[in-house]
């Protein structure tokens, strides 16, 4: 692998509401390399959409990013202007969220939304047209010259994911940020977009990051992972070794909880409890309370990241 | 085996109209000739992608909707026959848990109130009413200090916890699960997966669990039923469906389900093209056929009844049977 | 969904605070009214007629003599329960009709929907204005007019919500263990339309009340010697020259209830359901 495009380094973001203070992201640190899909894993508030948001600047008012460094191609984000940031946005940062319908004005066209896109970058109108043809051929949609013509509420909704990528694609951005692309979508339909998220890699080299709570997707799409809880990375590594060789509780046990597709198995594990409430997380290891291996230390002492292999990591005071 | 439920050739269409004097629009055909039986003490998975019909089969069988055509039998009765203390009997008899776990509760009663409240519909003593709620509770691992709270104040797989303990409180034979984990962190899924097996086994349950999770269905099924478009394109047992699938739409959904396993990125897939079709104007012939890799001329024309092809093993394709997906199911 | 009365949450808002300070102080003199006026609200004495403002009359006195600060003390009492009593009534009307046309649907929402379509298509003070010229001028057919244009509110906004609620799958629950549809409108839908119902009837009071004050003042609510504030109003406008305090000073109560319920139900409103649009 090559040196990374983007690196997060010790990432701490707050929220602030009526309710108080609350840590969303704790010291989170990864690198997405040039060319491969990283993914951010995890379940409700685990704070991988935070951080998405927090590279992207586009966190909510009362949110501040109140630690750390996101490098971009040399750039401190966090340092950034918002002029500056917004033309990183679009140009070398590009994003697609779970509902398309959200990000496409209804009243014009797809094809016009995307060649305003391409048009930001001083090309003729006819040729920005021409390129946008070409862009949803990319991206798979059917009769691309007919579908440029479409209105949002036209198409599908797997139609309309691919119109956003292929308004981020002609920008031609080196990072894509994917936050749930497919969650909303039909199985069918996810294996489509999924066939093209890994197109976009293979053929422009764009490197992705993919948030998502599905396990499947992270398997189905990963080059590397982390596994998000409460606010922390708790594991990071290659997708084998976290699936075939996970080494934090959490990440073991979800394995054994999550049903096998492959296999009419018995019993599954469960992992007791619920996702912890973020405004009263537990002192020491924030999983220790569902943790069966805890220790006395865990309800105590935050535990630092462990070195379990060849870039993967876990957090953990057991040895896993 | 008891057969519970028969659900006979059931049609329910949605007219769309407009203006004062109805203008009739369109029809959509939600529920288009379905039929399945379902015998005591299994589970029938019935999967689908949205628009398949399958949450409209639901509401069918708990007789929340009437059907446009056809019937439901339940224990041999007419449920849409039914009335009075007939109805009421049918009614305690078969119960339903719902995907939204926050909306399943009233929310301005507590969780005690929501759960006792089928109780004393069916005139339970408050001493009987007590015992049988704490019974419950306690089967379905709902802590007990939760029973004075609200919805709001508790966790979604809390909320679902309360939601199974009230199907449960009339000790039904048959209950209606229509996608009781997709709302719930994944974390919490595998408890009330486990919940729902156990108080299965325990009461003899029969389940009719609707999803659209294919890694759900098969943890939980016995046989498995297949929607696509308002029609039942495939019934068998879960390890004959998953192994040997008949229907290229089966085929399609099980290779383009993710699966928790890295290495089988690489299985070669069936993906199928394009969007299903709209449910206005269903393409005649067979429903597939517009994303079928395998259509042929009679596809387009005839509409395939679903015949047993294999003992047990009912799908509805014209060319069941000379189709193989061996290479492409990877189990 | 499920806002506690906390105090701490109530007292926070600051208009709704307001509100409460204002009907508090209202609702003080309208109970204490006896105690409050130095006369009794009728008292003539012709010869201390059209008197400005003076320490024995503090608001002055009317063409007959009668002392307009106790007049108008009294005539909170009448604006508070004339008020009340409409919006009770059209509350009971339209809360009604809109749970029945919402839950069953079908014809009877046509119906009810047409009836409240064209009560809310009618200006509602010139039709209170032929009711009440068909029934006669008392205040009992005031109630009766405004209550009968005005429901229409009611109607329409719990209609809306009780078939938003009728498809939630707590109800659907409800119906599938078997409960009667008399109980899920009272259990499982009328408790989740009350803030919203709430919210309504603490706007609506002031509307009464100003309703209830125009058809005083056009001689067809409450008879002389009422001190009703429209009454009173209309006495006055006669001598606004010579003796503008007539006019004046039943029209600031008039204004100082009004603001106080509007403010009591904006607060109302941002507290129990900030999303809820009226």
């Amino acid at each position: 692998m090559e040196d990374a495009l983007l690196s997060v380094k010790n990432l701490s973001v707050v929220f602030k509401t009526t309710s108080g203070t609350v840590q969303a992201v704790d010291d989170v640190s990864f690198d997405v390399k040039e060319g491969e899909i990283f993914a951010l894993v995890g379940e409700s508030g685990c704070g991988k959409s935070t951080t998405a948001m927090s590279i992207m600047r586009l966190v909510p008012k009362n949110c501040t990013i109140t630690g750390g460094q996101i490098i971009f191609r040399g750039k401190d984000l966090v340092k950034l202007k918002e002029k500056e940031m917004s033309s990183v946005r679009g140009k070398e940062i590009g994003m697609i969220f779970q509902n398309p319908l959200d990000s496409l004005n209804p009243v014009y066209p797809v094809g016009i939304q995307v060649s305003e896109a391409v048009l930001l970058d001083r090309v003729p109108r006819d040729e920005a047209w021409k390129k946008v043809v070409e862009i949803f051929k990319d991206v798979k949609i059917p009769d691309p010259a007919e579908r440029v013509r479409s209105y949002p509420h036209e198409l599908s909704g797997g139609m309309r994911q691919r119109v956003m990528i292929a308004m981020m694609l002609s920008r031609n951005p080196k990072l894509l940020i994917a936050d749930e692309p497919t969650t909303a979508l039909d199985v069918t339909i996810q294996a489509q977009i999924l066939e093209i998220i890994k197109d976009l890699k293979d053929t422009f080299g764009t490197s992705i990051l993919v948030i998502t709570h599905d396990f499947g997707i992270v398997a189905e799409l990963a080059d590397r992972v982390a596994v998000m809880y409460a606010g922390k990375i708790v594991e990071i590594g290659s997708v084998l070794q976290i699936f075939e060789k996970p080494r934090h509780p959490y990440t073991q046990l979800l394995m054994e909880a999550l049903p096998k597709i492959t296999k009419k198995q018995g019993r599954l594990k469960t992992i007791p409890g619920s996702v912890p409430n973020l405004y009263e997380l537990p002192a020491g290891c924030s999983f220790h309370p569902r943790c069966p291996k805890s220790m006395e230390i865990c309800s105590k002492i935050a535990p630092q990241l462990k070195k379990a292999g060849e870039g993967h990591f876990f957090l953990c005071h057991r040895e896993g | 085996m008891e057969t519970i439920v028969v659900i006979d050739n059931v049609k329910k269409f949605f007219n769309v109209t407009k203006g004062l004097f109805k203008k009739h629009l369109y029809q959509i055909r939600a529920v288009d000739g379905v039929s399945f039986e379902i015998k005591r003490g299994e589970t029938f998975g019935l999967v689908g992608e949205s628009g398949s019909g399958k949450t409209t089969v639901a509401r069918l069988v708990m007789r929340l909707t009437d059907p446009t055509e056809n019937t439901i039998f339940f224990k041999g009765k007419d449920i849409f026959k039914a009335k009075g203390k007939e109805l009421k009997d049918i009614r305690r008899r078969m119960s339903m848990v719902f995907q939204d776990p926050a909306a399943s509760l009233n929310p301005r009663a507590t969780i005690l109130d929501s759960i006792k409240r089928p109780l004393e519909i069916y005139g339970y003593k408050k001493s009987e009413i007590k015992a049988i709620v704490e019974d419950t509770i306690e089967k379905v691992a709902l802590g007990k200090e939760l029973l004075n709270r609200y919805p709001h104040q508790l966790s979604g797989g809390q909320q679902q916890r309360a939601s199974i303990a009230r199907a449960l409180v009339l000790k039904p034979e048959f209950m209606v699960l229509d996608e009781p984990t997709s709302a719930l962190d994944v974390s919490v899924q595998a408890q009330i997966l486990n919940i729902l097996l156990e108080i299965q086994e325990r009461y003899n349950l029969t389940y009719l669990f609707i999803t659209h999770n294919l890694s759900v269905v098969r943890y939980v099924s016995d046989r498995i039923g297949v929607m696509y478009l308002g029609k039942i394109v495939e019934i068998a047992q879960v390890d004959e469906i998953y192994s040997s699938p008949l229907h290229p739409y089966t085929a399609g959904l099980l290779s383009s389900a993710p699966s928790l396993s890295p290495r089988g990125r690489s299985r070669k897939k069936l993906l199928l093209s394009g969007d299903p079709p709209s449910l206005i104007n269903p393409p005649p012939g067979c429903r597939l056929y517009p994303r079928c890799p395998y259509a042929e001329k009679i596809c387009r024309e005839e509409i395939p009844e679903l015949r047993e092809v294999k003992t047990d093993h009912f799908v509805a394709c014209h060319r069941a049977g000379e189709l193989d997906f061996s290479g492409i199911v990877r189990w | 969904m499920g806002a506690k009365f906390d105090v701490k949450v109530l007292t926070r808002n600051k208009v709704f605070l307001a509100g409460l300070i204002i009907l508090f102080t209202v609702a003080v003199v309208a109970v204490f009214a006896d105690a409050i006026a130095p006369h009794p609200y009728d008292e003539m004495n012709v010869s201390l007629a059209l008197r400005a403002p003076q320490p024995q009359f503090p608001f002055g006195t009317d063409q007959y003599g009668r002392c307009v600060f106790s007049r108008v003390i009294y005539g909170t009492r009448i604006a508070l329960g004339v008020g009340l009593v409409v919006v009770l009534v059209e509350s009971l009307i339209g809360v009604t009709l809109g749970l029945l046309a919402g839950y069953y649907g079908k014809k009877f929402d046509k119906i009810v929907m047409f009836v409240t379509d064209l009560t809310w298509a009618l200006p509602p003070l010139v039709m209170a204005l032929a009711i009440v010229t068909m029934l006669g001028p008392s205040l009992i057919n005031v109630v009766i007019a405004i209550a009968a244009v005005s429901w229409a509110q009611f109607a329409r906004i719990v209609r809306a919500k009780t078939q938003a609620l009728k498809n939630m799958p707590f109800v659907e629950a409800a119906r599938a263990f078997g409960e009667g549809d008399l109980n899920i409108i009272l259990r499982y839908i009328l408790p989740n339309v009350l803030s919203p119902i709430i919210v309504l009837s603490t706007l609506s009071l002031p509307q009464a009340i100003l309703s209830t004050t125009s058809l005083g003042f056009l001689g067809l609510g409450a008879q002389p010697p009422s001190p009703d504030w429209g009454l009173i109003l209309s006495e006055g406008k006669n001598y606004i020259r010579q003796a503008p305090w007539i006019s004046i000073f039943p029209g600031i109560a008039l204004v100082y209830t009004v603001l106080g319920f509007n403010l009591l139900g904006e607060g109302l409103r941002e507290i129990l359901d900030p999303r809820l649009k009226l």
